[in-house]
């Protein structure tokens, strides 16, 4: 049998890892050893760990800063939450509405991905970052300003500009149902997401991912990340590649939206906020720039650490950022680099990646 | 005369953010790093501000220095503990410690604080001649706006005559260099925070008087709509962010006054969007070429 790539391993190994840690969180939930809270934090996790991987395409493989992603996540969520309820009569089995709420989500996120993209993509370094940030900031906005309601007729769509209308504008019949109110966000959503649905999301998310990079594709991004003026120099299409990296991060950023608002029964808009995109960066770069089994396991421990630190109250906040400082300032100490280099001796060939 | 309450709202809002940007640029001009804390060095002037004038009984113009000098002590101190030792790493890798130093001010304020708005009253606050109010000028507008223009004439004079700011434009341009010709380069970077975090101060004590409450999280959206406002007029460039905060401050007043409330923030980052991508340095940041 043919021997396989250290990186093909690496990818079966980051499946299996995913898997086995499913697994035993199942039986543990089965097995009845979780407190309330533990179950509560399963789809969040599931979320968030899609958020860092796509994050990650962006930042990590292809390069680019990008501090508005909760703006795709916050589309996903919206847009999963209309289909979901507004499908309610139509298609009353939930997994199937909610994985039709994943792909609508992931949709309407990449038609903004290539929205923003394009003209984004255009500036380079910290003015692109900036550019993401105030496109977070419109999508958050905008959202805030959006009135939806489902009756028999379909769906009724206002946008609130001057802050004054309210679900009566919206001319429903008796039984139709408001599902997104404005400033008040969306209300009344069912439940349907589940721990079982964030896993098969979280591997579709790392086959897409971990795929993309391996192929000619990945090797072009990483190219151009690499020496974007080389790489134009040797055929390859700059702005086709960075698109292609940044609308499939966007799309799998609405799927993980879709999955995180269906899981609670109200969601507002100010919840995918600047600090909710600096949440996800911080998982990626705590996780290793373009290590997405780094990406899944900082985002799965430090959703987990703010939550843990529940009994500090008042100081578990001041503790995180007192963590935060800390781990960023102990990971980039030569003096700690250079004992931890001689500690754990390198393999023969393995590429330093310091 | 409504036109004209609303444009001096605005020059007053843009007032505050040019200061607070001019802060923001300096850092970046010299440290190449994007200080997400900077909003927050804000909010604690505010706070420094306001306990000396309740609780010490200080008059306004000693509470302002009060805490102008707190604030530029702590600007120093968190770029020697946190800042200092990532000179080498990544810029992403400062970028994650600067939210973590603003995660850590905006908690600590809410511990010292609590969450409870503090009335702050206005350190600018006397009578106007009847003709100026009716036009709706503010006399804390007419102080924001002296304020700002006092210290971008200062900061200018500063940077272009004075011996330590030849350093700052040196260390700005190539630090190597400058550290060949003898500049202490460590030491110009502390002084461009001290001098940041100086002007945040004042920023906080002026934003706090426009608006008299007082949040742990007051800085977070000025401090971004700064951010903003620098790299809108070009980031680095000192005339740009005095030009850039002006502007912001004009645009979201009007959008406020004139198209939507709601959308007065998203209409102002639409507009950053369309000047960047009109000139992707700013409006008077100057295009490095790149080198092959």
């Amino acid at each position: 049998m043919k021997k396989l790539k250290t990186t093909t391993k690496i990818d079966f190994a980051t499946y299996a890892g995913v898997t086995l840690a499913f697994l035993l969180v199942y039986a543990l939930q089965q097995g009845g050893s979780l407190t309330n809270a533990m179950k509560s934090w399963l789809v969040p996790i599931c979320s968030f760990i899609v958020m860092a991987v796509s994050l990650n395409l962006v930042v990590g493989i292809s390069g680019e800063l990008s501090l508005g992603h909760a703006g795709f996540m916050s589309v996903g969520a919206f847009s999963g939450i209309v289909t979901a309820m507004s499908l309610t009569n139509a298609i009353p089995s939930g997994p199937v509405r909610l994985l039709l709420a994943i792909l609508v989500g992931a949709v309407f996120a990449a038609v903004t991905g290539v929205i923003v993209g394009v003209p984004v993509l255009r500036l380079r370094g910290d003015y692109l970052a900036i550019v993401t940030l105030a496109f977070g900031q419109i999508i958050k906005d905008l959202i805030n300003c959006l009135i939806v309601g489902y009756d028999s007729h379909g769906l009724h769509i206002i946008f609130n500009l001057d802050g004054l209308r309210s679900v009566s504008d919206l001319h429903m019949e008796e039984t139709g149902v408001a599902i997104i109110k404005g400033a008040q966000g969306a209300v009344g959503v069912p439940k349907l997401s589940s721990f079982f649905a964030g896993y098969l999301l979280v591997m579709v998310a790392l086959v897409i991912v971990l795929n993309l990079v391996r192929s000619r594709t990945g090797r072009a991004i990483m190219a151009i990340r690499d020496n974007r003026i080389a790489a134009e120099s040797v055929g390859i299409n700059v702005t086709k590649y960075r698109l292609i990296a940044f609308v499939t991060s966007a799309a799998l950023a609405g799927a993980a939206g879709a999955l995180f608002g269906l899981n609670y029964g109200g969601l507002l808009s100010s919840r995918f906020d600047f600090n909710t995109s600096i949440l996800v960066l911080v998982y990626v770069v705590l996780g290793g720039l373009g290590n997405i089994w780094g990406s899944v396991i900082a985002a799965t421990v430090l959703y987990i650490l703010p939550e843990a630190l529940r009994g500090f109250q008042d100081y578990r906040m001041l503790l995180y950022a007192v963590v935060l400082i800390l781990v960023m300032l102990a990971t980039n100490n030569e003096q700690l680099k250079a004992l931890l280099g001689r500690l754990i001796p390198k393999r023969k060939g393995a590429k330093s990646n310091g | 005369m409504v036109f004209f309450s609303y444009l001096f709202s605005g020059i007053s809002l843009g007032s505050v953010y040019a200061i607070i940007a001019l802060g923001y640029t300096m850092v970046y001009g010299i440290a190449k790093m994007l200080n997400f804390a900077h909003g927050d060095i804000i909010m604690v002037g505010g706070y420094i501000c306001y306990c000396s004038m309740s609780y010490l009984g200080l008059p306004v113009l000693l509470s302002v220095l009060l805490s102008m000098a707190v604030c530029t002590v702590l600007g120093v101190v968190i770029e020697g503990l946190a800042y200092k030792p990532l000179r080498q790493a990544s810029s992403l890798a400062v970028l994650i410690t600067a939210i973590g130093v603003s995660y850590f001010l905006q908690n600590a304020a809410q511990l010292i604080w609590g969450v409870t708005p503090k009335i702050f009253t206005s350190v600018a606050s006397f009578p106007m001649p009847g003709d100026l109010n009716s036009l709706g000028l503010s006399s804390e507008a007419v102080v924001t706006i002296a304020s700002c223009l006092i210290i971008m004439v200062a900061l200018t004079l500063f940077v272009n005559k004075t011996k330590m700011g030849k350093a700052m434009r040196a260390c700005s341009e190539d630090k190597g260099a400058a550290q060949l010709m003898g500049i202490n380069v460590n030491k110009t970077i502390s002084l461009t925070f001290a001098i940041g975090s100086a002007l945040a101060a004042v920023a906080g004590v002026l934003l706090c008087s426009n608006y008299n409450t007082l949040i742990p999280t007051t800085g977070s959206m000025p401090g971004i709509k700064a951010f903003t406002a620098a790299v809108f007029g070009g980031i680095g460039s000192i005339p740009g962010a005095f030009l850039g905060g002006l502007l912001l401050g004009i645009i979201e007043s009007m959008a406020k006054a004139y198209i939507s409330t709601q959308l007065a923030n998203a209409i102002v980052f639409a507009v950053l969007i369309v000047v960047l991508l009109v000139k992707p340095t700013g409006l008077l940041g100057k295009a490095v070429p790149e080198k092959v």
